[in-house]
């Protein structure tokens, strides 16, 4: 029994160096360490930490077998729930899950619960049988599954293992959707997604790339073609602008636009073809995991200076401290009680500068967080070549443009009827940031579950 | 696999692809795009869909070497496959209901205007085709044209073949003289389908333009093909390509379409280079 207070330390890459390339920020646990950690752990009878996680993984369970040194035992009980476990160890907010509830945390910190995911999963990957357990597809029910990020992947992850043949349809060239087109390479690799949707492949899973449901093929195409459920899990959509003057900047990019060309179009290598327009001076404004991720991006891409610019303080900041404490050792420096009025262009329409407004805080509004209001008389003026506007999304529109029984919210989030994702196209399901906004990696991947599991119910009643 | 089923070449960098594409061909109407890729570390590019064959399922693309991505794209010969190739994208023209329209088309803008001319044939509309072209090597597409249009007006900017001149003067006759043209389509480059909305204007004539901004998916996530439209900003990929002319802030989008001239230049150079050795 390990009684420290606080978590075992895990190592990070310099601060300096990191900046200049896009290798991962943070080290994985060592054996030694791994073990340390997972001797924290008292085994809960009533396994608090399990309640808090969305896809309910056996905490202890896989802990337990980490204490015995069987690092695959300890895979093993994690894939059961999650087929992304090398993916949710880095990038679940897990203080706001598990780790919330560990019983450790009351005094102290809690247990490590992402750090030992990931250690397991990496281990997993590193030393593990190179044959995966293939489930029977036994059940005579093809199932569609729409989109191929977190939410559709693990919906199919749950149906293969209850023995349902699954078709994953993918619109871009590439599967993982965030995964891969917004989570930069230096918290959340390329390759560890793809090891993880390889793992899926070989059990059986199908993926078609390049196909646009709502406009490749559409929602009634699928059930002509003898699917008998279809579960949608489109994600975020159009992103959100701040509608001040100047956003039709060259210069000016979505936080999606940005992180796409750096991470699934590759554009930080010089090899390939996609631009990026680099700065000196890069101010992105918003404050959740994407603004950081922006920021952070454009730092390891040359910026000389980069400024996050969000409108309340920091104990309104909505991304995870973790990263918060990465931004700011890198260097990012924030603007924070500040807010965008307009941004300055010179006469052949690229920005030049960002003018902006200090804010304070007056009272709660209906999302509980203090309402920032401007500042008279406090405008400035920022030098800037690149604004990247981080202020979230709106769902995509393409699927209800096609497919009118399927009703869309007044946000135009797809509506859903229950709490499994039925929406009011029959036997159609949704779930992920298409139904709630945008929301976490493992939320969705509850949702996708939840989903496979209702399927599973109906089909057989 | 997006196999090259013909290529011709129509003139000097300017080619035709017909590319198998089963998936793609079922729901695709005039005025849609598709997004391909052409290597591991490609861009992505949207080219408009100019041909729709349902029996042999292919598409039609047609485009000019302007770049890197469509310099490689030429180099494929029939037999090869691109390697993505998603569609179709966007919305379809509107053209329900039409009777009498007139398609003014400029240089690569005939991709469209050809797809569109057919999709107003076959529900009977009278079509009147302004086709501009800079000189008569540069003209494609010609008897195509003939064949779908009821009447039809050639310029050329040096006069070599048909009327010297710009698109909107023949546009301006043809409206002065006659008030039964019910809608003007215009494709072709954005300077062009500004003048040709400024003439339209004037005879309060509806007018709809096909827009080409810089995409990265295509499919409703980037938002780097927003455009200007009224008072609005739109998605060309999702609310589009069609807009309203009246509407659109052309300048806006010409000064957007600069945004990596450079690069596009020095990458289309070193492919040249390469072509050359």
């Amino acid at each position: 029994m390990n009684k420290a207070l606080v978590k075992t330390a895990v190592s990070h890459l310099d601060p300096q160096t990191r900046v200049t390339h896009f290798d991962e920020v943070q080290c994985p646990y060592t054996i030694d360490e791994a073990i340390l950690e997972a001797n924290r752990c008292l085994e809960c009878k009533h396994q608090p930490c399990v309640a808090g996680c969305p896809v309910e993984i056996d905490i202890p369970g896989f802990i337990r077998e980490i204490k015995k040194e069987n690092f695959e035992n300890a895979y093993q009980i994690i894939r059961k729930d999650s087929l992304l476990p090398a993916v949710c160890g880095r990038v679940c907010p897990q203080e706001n899950q598990c780790e919330k509830y560990c019983v450790r945390a009351i005094k102290g910190e809690s247990v490590a619960i992402g750090r030992l995911e990931r250690f397991v999963a990496d281990h997993h990957y590193a030393h593990g049988p190179e044959e995966t357990h293939k489930p029977i597809l036994d059940k005579d029910a093809k199932i569609a599954i729409v989109g191929s990020g977190p939410a559709g992947l693990s919906c199919a992850d749950t149906l293969l293992q209850l023995g349902y043949p699954v078709t994953i349809f993918e619109a871009l060239h590439q599967p993982g959707g965030v995964l891969i087109y917004g989570i930069p390479e230096f918290r959340l690799p390329n390759r560890v997604v793809e090891q993880e949707i390889d793992d899926l492949k070989a059990r059986g899973a199908e993926i078609k790339l390049n196909t646009l449901i709502g406009k490749t093929i559409y929602l009634e195409d699928l059930f002509a073609q003898n699917y008998e459920a279809i579960f949608l899990g489109t994600g975020a959509g159009l992103p959100r602008f701040l509608n001040v003057p100047g956003e039709h900047l060259n210069g000016v990019y979505s936080a999606n636009e940005f992180l796409t060309r750096v991470n699934l179009m590759s554009a930080y290598q010089k090899e390939a073809d996609t631009p990026i327009y680099r700065g000196q001076i890069v101010s992105v404004v918003g404050g959740g995991n994407v603004a950081m991720d922006a920021a952070r991006s454009a730092l390891r891409l040359g910026a000389k200076e980069v400024h996050l610019i969000y409108r309340r303080s920091l104990t309104e900041l909505p991304a995870r401290l973790e990263e918060v404490h990465h931004a700011q050792e890198e260097g990012i420096i924030f603007n924070l009680l500040t807010n965008p009025l307009n941004i300055l262009g010179d006469d052949k329409g690229f920005v030049k500068a960002i003018e902006l407004i200090k804010m304070e805080l007056s009272e709660k509004d209906a999302s509980g967080r203090r309402r920032p209001i401007p500042k008279a008389g406090s405008e400035f003026i920022l030098e800037t070549d690149v604004v990247i506007v981080a202020v979230g999304t709106t769902p995509n529109p393409i699927i209800s443009q096609t497919s009118p029984t399927l009703e869309i919210t007044d946000y135009g989030c797809i509506l859903t009827k229950n709490e499994a994702g039925l929406t009011t196209y029959p036997n159609v399901y949704a779930g992920g940031d298409a139904v709630t906004g945008s929301a976490t990696v493992i939320e969705a991947m509850g949702a996708g579950k939840q989903a496979a599991l209702e399927i599973d119910r109906v089909l057989n009643s | 696999m997006y196999i090259i089923q013909d290529k011709k070449v129509l003139a000097k960098d300017i080619f035709w692809m017909q590319v198998f594409a089963p998936d793609v061909v079922k729901h695709a109407q005039a005025g849609q795009f598709v997004m391909l890729r052409v290597h591991e570390l490609g861009e992505r590019i949207p080219l408009t869909i100019a041909d729709i064959d349902q029996k042999h399922k292919t598409i039609g693309i047609l485009f000019q070497v302007v770049g890197k991505t469509t310099a490689l794209l030429s180099e494929l010969e029939v037999g090869e496959a691109i390697l993505d190739f998603a569609g179709p994208l966007g919305e379809a023209t509107k053209i329900a209901g039409l009777k009498n329209v007139i398609v003014v088309m400029g240089g690569i803008g005939t991709a469209i205007g050809y797809p569109l001319c057919r999709a107003l044939q076959n529900q009977g509309t009278k079509i009147t085709v302004i086709a501009g072209f800079k000189n008569a090597e540069r003209m494609i597409l010609h008897d195509e044209l003939v064949e779908v249009a009821h009447e039809i007006i050639f310029t050329t900017d040096d006069g070599s073949y048909g009327e010297k001149g710009f698109v909107t003067q023949s546009l301006d006759q043809l409206l002065s003289k006659s008030d039964e043209y019910e809608h003007v389509f215009a494709v072709g480059p954005i300077l062009m389908m500004k003048a040709v909305s400024e003439v339209t204007r004037t005879f309060a004539i509806p007018t709809t333009v096909s827009l080409n901004p810089i995409m990265v998916d295509g499919t409703g996530m980037c938002g780097g093909c927003r455009v200007k439209v009224g008072e609005e900003t739109k998605f060309a990929c999702v609310h589009g390509p069609d807009f309203d002319g009246h509407l659109v802030d052309f300048d806006l989008l010409h000064k957007r379409n600069q945004m990596y001239r450079d690069q596009e230049t020095k990458d289309l150079l070193e492919v040249r280079g390469r072509q050359r050795e």
